[in-house]
C-alpha cells in the first residue's frame, strides 16, 4: 500500500518531465503497481477538470490600457527615432512568423542530415514512448482502415495512406494526431504479436529515399520518403519485423 | 505604482528599449494577471497588483539580458504579490512541502472526477490551498510552465518542483473529495 512514486515519479511522468528512460522505467513499474495505475488516472482527471473549467483569467482591458498609458511615452510617434520606424518592427515580425513557420515545414525534412537523424530518432522514440502512456494510443480506434483513414479528413493537411495488413501479421488498431519537432503528424498504429508499433507520417519536398534504420533505447526505428511522404516506423519488435512492415507500406 | 516609480523607468528606458519591451513582455500581460488573480484570490486587487509589477518590470528591464521572457516577468509578478499579500493579508506565505503526507487510498478516480466537474468547485478549492501550493498548481496547469520554468519563478529548487506539485495536487484532491463529500452529505440528510 502507499507506493512511494504517487508522490513523487509519477507527477514527473504526467507532466512530460521525465527523459525517456525514466519514463520507460516507470511504464514497466505501471504493470505491477495499480496503485500507481489509479493515481495516474486520478491525476490525470484532475488535469482534465482544471483544464475544461476554463480557470484562466485573462487581463481585463482596462488593465491593458493603463499599462500601455504607462509605457505610454513609447507608444507617442514623436518619441520613436526614424531609424526605428513602426512598419519595420512589423515587417521584422511578419519575417520572423514567416520564418518560423519555413522552419517548421522544412526542419523534419532538413534533420535528416547526420546529426539531425538522432534528433529526429530520439523526438520520434519519446513520442512512441508517450504513446503508451494508458489511454495515449489511439485517438481513433478500429481495425477498418476506411473508419480510420476518413478520421484523418479535415485534421491534417494531407490524407496519410491508410492500409490493414492483418493478413501479413500487421493488424491495423487505429490511428492518431501527434507532434513531432512542432509540426503536426498522422500516427498509425500497428500490432504485431503482442508488440506495438507506431509508424509516424508526414508530408516531405524531398525526393524518395532509402530506408534509413536505427535503434535507441532498446527501440528499434525505421526511416524512409515515398511520393512526398515521410514515414518512420518505431517499436520494440526486431529490425527485420519493421523491414517487412517497410516493405509492406512501399507496395 | 508611485508617480516617482514611474518617472524613474521612464528616465532609464530609452525608446529602443521600450519597444523591446512591448516585443518581449507585454504579451505576457494575461500571465501576469492570472498569476495576480490567483494568488490574490481576487479580481481587483490582482489588477492593481499586477499593474505595479508591470511597472517594476519596466523598472528593471535593463536587467533582462534575453531568455524567458515570461518567467522572468512572472518571477516579479510573484514577489510583487507576495509583498502586497504580507502588508494586506495575514497569509501563511511559509507553507513548506515536507508536511507529512497522508495516504488517501479512499480517493477512486470516479469520486475525483465528480467532485472537480464544477467550476465554482474548483476555484473554491483552489484558493482554499496554501498559497505556496496554489502557485505552483497555477503555473503548472494553468499557464503550463516547465518544472525549469516553474523553479525559476517560485526560487523553489528545481529538484523539489516534482514533489511540490506532487503534494499540492494531493491537497487538491482532498480539499475537492472532501467537499463533495460534503455535499452529498447535506444533501442526504438536510431536505425535508
Amino acid at each position: 500500500m502507499n507506493c512511494e512514486l504517487t508522490h513523487t515519479v509519477l507527477h514527473g511522468y504526467l507532466d512530460g518531465e521525465l527523459d525517456a528512460a525514466r519514463a520507460a522505467d516507470f511504464e514497466r513499474h505501471l504493470i505491477s503497481c495499480p496503485e500507481c495505475v489509479a493515481a495516474l488516472e486520478a491525476n490525470e482527471n484532475l488535469r482534465s477538470s482544471l483544464q475544461r473549467a476554463n480557470l484562466y483569467e485573462r487581463a481585463p482591458a482596462a488593465l491593458r490600457e493603463k499599462v500601455r498609458k504607462q509605457l505610454g511615452a513609447s507608444a507617442s510617434p514623436s518619441v520613436i527615432p526614424m531609424r526605428n520606424p513602426a512598419p519595420w518592427r512589423w515587417l521584422a515580425i511578419a519575417a520572423t512568423f514567416l520564418l518560423a513557420v519555413f522552419l517548421g515545414w522544412r526542419l523534419l525534412p532538413l534533420l535528416r542530415g547526420n546529426q539531425g537523424e538522432t534528433a529526429l530518432a530520439s523526438a520520434i522514440v519519446d513520442a512512441h514512448l508517450r504513446s503508451l502512456q494508458p489511454g495515449h494510443l489511439e485517438d481513433v480506434q478500429s481495425t477498418d482502415q476506411h473508419t480510420v483513414k476518413p478520421w484523418f479528413d479535415g485534421k491534417l493537411d494531407f490524407a496519410p495512406p491508410v492500409h490493414d495488413f492483418v493478413n501479413e501479421g500487421f493488424p491495423l488498431q487505429g490511428g492518431r494526431l501527434d507532434v513531432v519537432h512542432g509540426r503536426t503528424v498522422a500516427v498509425l498504429v500497428y500490432a504485431r504479436r503482442k508488440h506495438l508499433i507506431n509508424v509516424f507520417v508526414w508530408p516531405t519536398t524531398e525526393p524518395d529515399s532509402d530506408p534509413l534504420s536505427g535503434s535507441q533505447l532498446g527501440y528499434h526505428w525505421i526511416d524512409w520518403r515515398k511520393s512526398g511522404m515521410e514515414m518512420c516506423a518505431v517499436s520494440d519488435v526486431s529490425p527485420d519485423d519493421l523491414a517487412e512492415l517497410h516493405h509492406l507500406l512501399m507496395q | 505604482m508611485s508617480a516617482g516609480i514611474e518617472g524613474a523607468s521612464l528616465d532609464v528606458l530609452d525608446s529602443q528599449d521600450r519597444a523591446r519591451f512591448e516585443q518581449l513582455v507585454l504579451p505576457h500581460l494575461d500571465a501576469a494577471f492570472n498569476l495576480s488573480r490567483w494568488l490574490l484570490r481576487g479580481r481587483a486587487d490582482a489588477e492593481d497588483v499586477a499593474q505595479e509589477a508591470m511597472l517594476r518590470a519596466l523598472r528593471f528591464f535593463r536587467g533582462f539580458h534575453g531568455g524567458d521572457a515570461r518567467a522572468w516577468l512572472l518571477q516579479i509578478v510573484r514577489n510583487t504579490c507576495y509583498t502586497w499579500l504580507e502588508k494586506n493579508r495575514s497569509v501563511d506565505l511559509t507553507t513548506q512541502f515536507d508536511e507529512e503526507l497522508h495516504p488517501q487510498p479512499s480517493v477512486t478516480p470516479e469520486a475525483l472526477a465528480i467532485a472537480g466537474d464544477n467550476r465554482e468547485r474548483l476555484t473554491h478549492a483552489l484558493e482554499e490551498l496554501p498559497v505556496r501550493f496554489r502557485e505552483v498548481l497555477i503555473l503548472r496547469e494553468l499557464e503550463g510552465c516547465s518544472y525549469k520554468e516553474i523553479a525559476a519563478i517560485t526560487s523553489i529548487p528545481i529538484g523539489t518542483v516534482m514533489s511540490a506539485l506532487a503534494r499540492a495536487r494531493q491537497r487538491l484532491q482532498r480539499v475537492l473529495t472532501q467537499s463533495a463529500t460534503a455535499r452529498h452529505g447535506a444533501q442526504a440528510g438536510g431536505r425535508p
